[in-house]
């Protein structure tokens, strides 16, 4: 394990590196450019890049019709103002008409802290995975969102980045490839599979370990693409080990957890546990303590894993 | 800009009355749409897709083409009358609007119908659209024109003023608004359900320049454009006095026209007004 990065840095970082490589990459900020990170490639890249102000909905707009010109917009601004506050533009303007458009939304979640509720969007992926055309990705730390980021400009249609304030983790190897809808099996057991996505995979494979001083061996499943979703490998995880708990940094309503929970219904019904906030909003206060009152570390996930086990010893014997 | 001949305008709006009727019995072949709105922008896009834009129908859509955002999207009638007129698709694909399967869909479709530069329907958003599209012009170093159209209702949307500080911070000036000022909204007249006047003061306080015209008079839109195209650094707003459902005796200044299908009795009637 490296030392900790913050996927926004991340972020704004392959921002430069991608720009220096494509002339046709624009960014576009909400006046949030020092916090989102993008005032790295406005430095770099100062005719490239559009303040359009305290003004999401204008700036989706305004990022489909460079799109429509032939330009790659990134547009940036916290999470719960780029999907939230701009719902209608996204929809209308960027997925229903396909256009180029990658929303790269930081602050997402929880670990946003002490600005509060009002700016801990725990909905953001419920709202974005449900438009038809969205590509939607979290990556799980500051070596994948370079990748994602990457992986969003190769990929020709909308994206919707979801990227955090916080330092984290860095899990995933450099060489570890990012393949766009593919999940990734980073921890093999028989016994449960978590399956989880951003920072709560740091927090699986911790769980995991514990869980195997404990006797108990857990499958570790990275989602870095929430849609379209790797139904194969959710189905074999689940047909593999016969329990899965998913972990989100998000509401357990519509999420990965939602997710999940859909195609495993369908296909490989198998005990579930959906671990998320539950069906409220956040509050201010230092990130690990949100984590910590909200039920998000490694010890919920252990917790979790003992439950489903039992789930699975009752319903399935 | 040169003025027009009597022989230019003449023809325009013999081309205007045509698209009037084309309007009218796609309409009511539909059985729904919104005729008024429509009505009250077709001598603007007449005006503007056969005098003033450089488009090329045959190299659809090739780079270099002028762009025009119908903010005001459910006046597509109108819009989809000028494509088919002028060859974007055939003439007879009008019959399909609304229906099942049809590449005419309710509000535009930039994905489905040849010609139709961007997606519109919730009102609001063109502005911005039309912002993103000017900036790609300006860093292509191209001469696009871009134009949009927008609803005086429209303009009750947040987003509109949002995107009229892009614009004039941005000093968009190939940029240019025509602002379909008829009055009419869904609920009444615009001043009575939320009134937006003063209408000219507005743009002016946000950085436009600003131009009136009569919406109806080619003449007239030709002139303003003309002294538009005096500021090259300021974003342009044309407001077009206009009458909703202009140019049919009984659906003029009517609010119950603004999306309702004529009969068959009532377009005979209103194809015979506008009978050439």
């Amino acid at each position: 394990m490296t030392e900790k990065m913050a996927t926004r840095d991340a972020y704004g970082k392959a921002l430069v590196e991608l720009g220096k490589e494509q002339e046709r990459i624009v960014v576009l900020d909400a006046d949030l450019s020092k916090s989102t990170k993008t005032a790295l490639f406005a430095e770099a890249f100062p005719g490239r890049f559009y303040n359009v102000g305290v003004s999401e909905a204008d700036m989706m707009g305004t990022a489909a019709g460079l799109a429509a010109s032939g330009y790659i917009p990134f547009a940036s601004t916290f999470g719960v103002f780029a999907t939230g506050r701009a719902y209608d533009q996204v929809r209308n303007s960027i997925a229903y008409t396909r256009l180029n458009v990658k929303i790269a939304a930081t602050h997402t979640g929880l670990t946003v802290g002490e600005d509060g509720a009002s700016h801990q969007t725990l909905e953001d992926l419920a709202l974005m995975r449900v438009l038809p055309n969205m590509t939607v990705i979290v990556p799980a730390d500051g070596n994948q969102a370079r990748q994602a980021v990457r992986a969003a400009v190769r990929h020709e249609g909308p994206v919707y980045l979801r990227l955090g304030r916080p330092k984290v983790p860095q899990i995933i190897g450099e060489d570890f490839p990012f393949e766009l809808g593919r999940g990734q099996m980073l921890n093999e057991g028989k016994d449960l599979t978590y399956i989880t996505t951003g920072i709560m995979t740091a927090m699986a494979l911790e769980a995991a370990e514990e869980l195997k001083a404990q006797g108990v061996n857990a499958s570790v499943v990275n989602i870095h693409t929430i849609k379209p979703l790797d139904e194969s490998l959710l189905v074999q995880a689940a047909r593999e080990t016969g329990a899965v708990v998913t972990a989100e940094e998000h509401s357990i309503l519509g999420g990965l957890g939602g997710a999940v929970a859909e195609v495993l219904s369908q296909e490989c019904p198998v005990p579930l546990i959906r671990i998320g906030v539950k069906d409220s909003f956040g509050e201010s206060g230092n990130p690990d303590a949100l984590l910590e009152k909200y039920g998000l570390t490694a010890r919920n996930l252990v917790q979790a894993g003992h439950a489903v086990l039992e789930k699975k010893a009752k319903c399935c014997q | 800009m040169p003025t027009l001949s009597t022989a230019e305008v003449e023809e325009l709006k013999l081309k205007a009355r045509k698209l009037r009727r084309d309007i009218l019995t796609m309409i009511h072949r539909a059985g729904s749409g919104h005729p008024g709105g429509s009505l009250s922008v077709i001598d603007m896009l007449v005006f503007l897709y056969y005098r003033v834009m450089r488009i090329n129908p045959a190299g659809y859509p090739g780079e270099e083409r002028d762009r025009l955002v119908l903010s005001k999207g459910h006046a597509c009638p109108a819009l989809y009358a000028v494509l088919a007129d002028l060859g974007f698709f055939p003439a007879e694909d009008l019959e399909q609007l609304r229906k099942i399967e049809s590449h005419l869909q309710g509000h535009p479709d930039m994905r489905k119908t040849p010609g139709v530069e961007m997606s519109t329907g919730s009102l609001g958003q063109g502005l911005s659209v039309a912002n993103g599209m000017a900036l790609a012009a300006r860093m292509d170093r191209s001469a696009r024109q871009v134009f949009v159209i927008l609803g005086d209702g429209e303009v009750q949307e947040g987003q509109i003023w949002e995107a009229a500080m892009t614009s004039a911070h941005y000093r968009l000036g190939h940029l240019t608004a025509f602002l379909d000022y008829n009055g009419l909204q869904i609920d009444g007249w615009c001043r009575d359900v939320k009134c937006s006047d003063p209408m000219v003061d507005k743009w002016k306080a946000f950085g436009w320049n600003v131009q009136e015209a009569d919406g109806h008079d080619f003449a007239s839109l030709q002139e303003a454009l003309g002294r538009a195209r005096s500021y090259p650094d300021s974003p342009s707003m044309i407001v077009a006095h206009t009458v909703k459902g202009k140019g049919v005796s009984f659906m003029e200044n009517q609010v119950d026209w603004h999306g309702k299908a004529p009969s068959a009795e009532e377009l005979e009637q209103g194809l015979a007004e506008l009978a050439t």
